[in-house]
């Protein structure tokens, strides 16, 4: 495969999850004229893309796609569920399509075409007759005629040029051409674009930079105009349109005009569909005090233009379309940047030296007492935090993408177990290793499916509760005390304490004599085996799924919890470590050791009560608060100093103490991971590189907290066993 | 003795294998001092030679784990080899030294330090001087031992790395540590 077809396959992937996204939009929203825009072009840039690599197949499928769409763009036809759901169909059909243009699909081409073609048939049903047949691949002419206007500069020849760099060295002036020009016919309007034009240090004055966009009022004939620029014709991009030309000639040539964030009104300007005066009054009505301050900042200028009837209003949506294109497609080039991760290791890593070598030039500068020394390592210090931070940040991103998938899954499974189910997503901003990202998907896949399957009830079902019959589903993301917490929550029936019971003592899993906690009972779930559904669905019920996620989950170093209310709901907590990442942390010293405790974890520091010396829980303004020793529990060395401090933390809605030496401050911390040594070590995230250089260890305090009870309990067993 | 079954075996493979690898490598070794025993690994596998100082020491893990160090940037693990040798750790000296050995499982790469009293020298030991390892007497596990090179006349012990710095059987045996060592968190501290 060719590198342009690889381009190709990448960016209809990415136009295709679009589509998608946006297709489920509309579903919601029948009426939103931005998304159907939105679909209308990701089709249409699907078909362009397909149609320069020569995926005859992939242009011809998108062509009737983007046929249909552009009647219901028009409003000549209705959104509806089937005409949804069969878009849908048709964006997966696409994406086989794609795939088999790569070599990479997994279905026989008989069977694909055979698909596509049953898909065209359904999509005629849609399109106009004579219009859609496959392997025509040319887009209606719009039969809008421009309405001739009687105002100065519209019913003129519109003249777009552009000189190439070399017009000048060859002797010619451009200036020259347009005063040329006014022999053949008066320049009514002439815009002069310098946008190619470098900075001036840059500039070589040699060159020519420039293009103009002219409105010529003129008797004479194209080859008469054209025959103007006869000397530069091979250097020159040349566009002329006769007067009163269709709309569609002016949104070509918007289309070819030089991609760059012009501003609409100057766009339309420079097209000649409308004159500076018309921009002008139309940027005073923006701006007048006549409209009202709300309005003011919502009327875009294309609607104001649009309003006076200016300008026709598909020529205002291929402008704005242009624009939304230019700034698309370079947040598309900044995607398409792809690095390996061990280049990105290796950069963090080397950054991850800086800091240190820049924190120890910072504690040399000011032990010299040299105040120059000082402000110059100061400034290297902001400098390399500042790369340090932007370094981090190349490795990390948002989860709201792996998120957003879930809605097609969603829908598509409701329409199978006749549910009626909405997505909450809240979060999707939260930032996480990419590493992570990649593995999380699958297990919240499982997650998202059990919910719909077993947990939220069908609209019957949930009316004749009392409830909502729309059920809802959420996933929530959050940072939390140094890790990520992702919540997958419905509000579905909850969980069935008995028959989990029954099950899980059928399967012999547990004693049919014990009593298990209703926590222990919800535990059960994750055994290997067990499955509450009554049916094995294609979705879930075959008792591997929540088996499988604890498991991925445990390679993460991640826990999950349950929480169920009958009735009412269930909640599914994970919550995943940062592996490689920066947190805020706080550090305590304790032996001469340092340690980081997660700020987020952090609530307020004290100081341990001297009268409460030797136990292990304190009065904290009246409450209870249990505390781990950090001298104890690490087993280190020395004598505990007199006057002890203690961090009070909380994690997952528990609270407790940490007794330490002493408060050392906060700090930003790099996560440095330990190591495939020290996999098993509980109690311990991680380490960070402190600017003496020394390595101090990160403190995990749910693990921490969590043995130090496991610990307790199980010294608190040993006597009892003795005496039995 | 009943550890002779074992080591009985070793020798016969050892001695089949041992002359191929050792010609296809070129036969460099750093040699070292620990506990008055001379010690030898093979020269590709190091990467670097520090002087000792700053480890930061992990909690609840088995004694011959030294602990962490920043090594340029990156967190290494420090092993001390004498207590994974069944002795005594190694008191610190001037001349104690962290040797950097780099070890290959499979994809992954890990830089493990290991805590030496003194390093020797580079030396070259062909084929012909090494002599499979003894069933016992060695005083360390017989498995530990490539091979020992003949020089004027002495031994030393070939070590083999991948058998010593083994990263399974060090993670599980920190994990039982660890698991001994919660313990020890509400029980005795003044113990340990």
């Amino acid at each position: 495969m060719d590198e342009l077809k690889q381009v190709f396959v990448q960016e209809s992937g990415e136009q295709l999850d679009a589509l998608e996204a946006l297709l489920l939009e509309l579903e919601n929203r029948p009426d939103d004229e931005t998304t159907l825009n939105g679909i209308f072009r990701a089709a249409h840039t699907i078909k362009g893309a397909a149609g320069m690599v020569e995926a005859a197949a992939v242009e011809a499928f998108a062509h009737v796609v983007e046929n249909v769409l552009d009647r219901l763009r028009n409003h000549e036809i209705e959104v509806t569920t089937e005409l949804a759901a069969l878009m849908l169909a048709c964006t997966d059909q696409l994406r086989v399509l794609v795939a088999a243009e790569a070599g990479a699909a997994d279905k026989a081409e008989a069977q694909i075409a055979e698909d596509s073609a049953r898909l065209l048939e359904r999509l005629n049903a849609y399109g106009p007759a004579g219009q859609h047949t496959a392997g025509s691949p040319r887009i209606v002419e719009p039969d809008v005629q421009r309405i001739p206007s009687p105002q100065a500069g519209h019913n003129c020849w519109h003249l777009s040029v552009r000189f190439g760099p070399d017009v000048l060295r060859q002797g010619m002036d451009p200036e020259n051409f347009l005063r040329f020009l006014e022999t053949v016919g008066n320049i009514r309007h002439l815009e002069t674009l310098a946008d190619t034009m470098p900075a001036a240090d840059v500039m070589d004055p040699e060159l020519c930079y420039l293009g103009f966009e002219i409105a010529l009022e003129s008797a004479a004939d194209k080859q008469t105009i054209e025959d103007v620029f006869a000397f530069v014709r091979d250097e020159c991009r040349l566009a002329i349109l006769p007067p009163n030309s269709k709309v569609g000639d002016y949104l070509e040539l918007i289309e070819s005009l030089p991609e760059d964030s012009l501003r609409l009104g100057e766009i339309l300007v420079r097209v000649g569909a409308l004159t500076a005066d018309e921009l002008a009054e139309g940027l005073r009505t923006q701006s007048g005090p006549a409209s009202g301050e709300a309005a003011q900042e919502a009327k875009q200028i294309g609607e104001i233009l649009v309003a006076q009837q200016v300008v026709q209003p598909e020529l205002v949506a291929a402008a704005v379309a242009k624009q939304t294109q230019v700034s698309e497609k370079k947040a598309h080039d900044a995607k398409l940047i792809r690095v390996p991760a061990d280049k990105l290791d290796h950069l963090i890593n080397l950054v991850g030296e800086l800091v240190i070598a820049g924190a120890a030039t910072s504690l040399l500068s000011h032990s010299r007492r040299d105040g120059e020394l000082i402000e110059s390592a100061s400034l290297l210090t902001r400098l390399v935090e500042e790369i340090r931070d932007a370094s981090l940040q190349l490795r990390t991103v948002q989860i709201g993408e792996t998120f957003n998938r879930f809605q097609r899954l969603v829908r598509d499974a409701c329409k199978d177990l006749g549910k009626d189910v909405e997505l909450l997503i809240s979060g999707g901003e939260t930032e996480l290793d990419k590493s992570i990202v990649e593995k999380i998907g699958d297990p919240l896949m499982h997650l998202v499916r059990n919910s719909l399957d077993h947990g939220i009830e069908a609209p019957a079902v949930r009316e004749a509760a009392g409830k909502n019959p729309r059920g809802s589903l959420s996933l929530n993301a959050f940072h939390d005390a140094g890790n990520i917490v992702i919540e997958v929550t419905d509000d579905g029936a909850g969980l069935n304490r008995d028959k989990i019971l029954a099950k899980a003592i059928e399967r012999g899993l547990v004693d049919a004599e014990a009593h298990l906690s209703d926590r222990e009972v919800y535990d059960l779930i994750f055994a290997p085996g067990l499955s509450t559904a009554e049916q094995v669905t294609n979705l879930s019920g075959r008792g591997v799924g929540m088996d499988v996620v604890r498991r991925n989950l445990q390679a993460l170093r991640g826990t999950i919890n349950v929480d169920s209310q009958p009735g009412r709901g269930t909640r599914l907590t994970l919550r995943l470590p940062l592996t490689l990442a920066i947190i805020d942390g706080f550090l305590v010293v304790s032996a001469n050791r340092s340690y980081v405790i997660p700020l987020d974890a952090v609530v307020e520091c004290i100081e341990r009560p001297v009268s409460e010396h030797d136990r292990n829980y304190f009065n904290l303004r009246g409450q209870v608060l249990p505390a781990v020793c950090l001298r104890e529990s690490f087993n280190l060395p020395g004598e505990r100093p007199t006057r002890e401090s203690v961090v009070v933390v909380q994690y997952a809605g528990q609270r407790a103490g940490i007794v330490v030496d002493r408060l050392a401050g906060e700090l930003q911390a790099v996560i440095k991971p330990l190591g495939a040594i020290f996999r098993h070590l509980q109690g311990i995230g991680g380490s960070t590189i402190l600017g003496s250089g020394e390595v101090a260890l990160i403190l995990d305090i749910s693990a921490l907290i969590k043995i130090s009870g496991q610990a307790e309990q199980r010294l608190l067993a040993r006597p009892e066993q003795r005496s039995a | 003795m009943s550890i002779s079954s074992t080591p009985a075996g070793l020798p016969a493979t050892g001695a089949a294998k041992a002359p191929v690898a050792v010609e296809a490598s070129p036969a460099q070794y750093l040699t070292f001092q620990l506990g008055g025993e001379m010690f030898a690994v093979g020269i590709l596998n190091i990467k670097e030679i520090i002087e000792y100082g700053s480890v930061t020491e992990i909690p609840m893990v088995p004694p011959f784990i030294r602990g962490v160090i920043n090594l340029r940037g990156a967190v290494v693990p420090v092993i001390d080899l004498a207590s994974r040798f069944g002795g005594k750790r190694s008191e610190v000296s001037r001349r104690t030294c962290i040797v950097i050995i780099e070890l290959a499982e499979g994809e992954e790469r890990q830089d493990i330090g290991v805590v030496v009293d003194s390093v020797s020298e580079v030396l070259e030991i062909p084929a012909s001087e090494i002599e499979p390892p003894p069933a016992f007497g060695a005083r360390i596990r017989a498995d530990f031992i490539k091979g020992m090179g003949k020089v004027n006349g002495k031994f030393v012990i070939i070590l083999d790395v991948a058998k010593v710095l083994s990263v399974d059987e060090i993670a599980s045996l920190s994990h039982l540590a660890g698991e001994a060592g919660t313990d020890a968190i509400v029980g005795n501290p003044g113990q340990a």
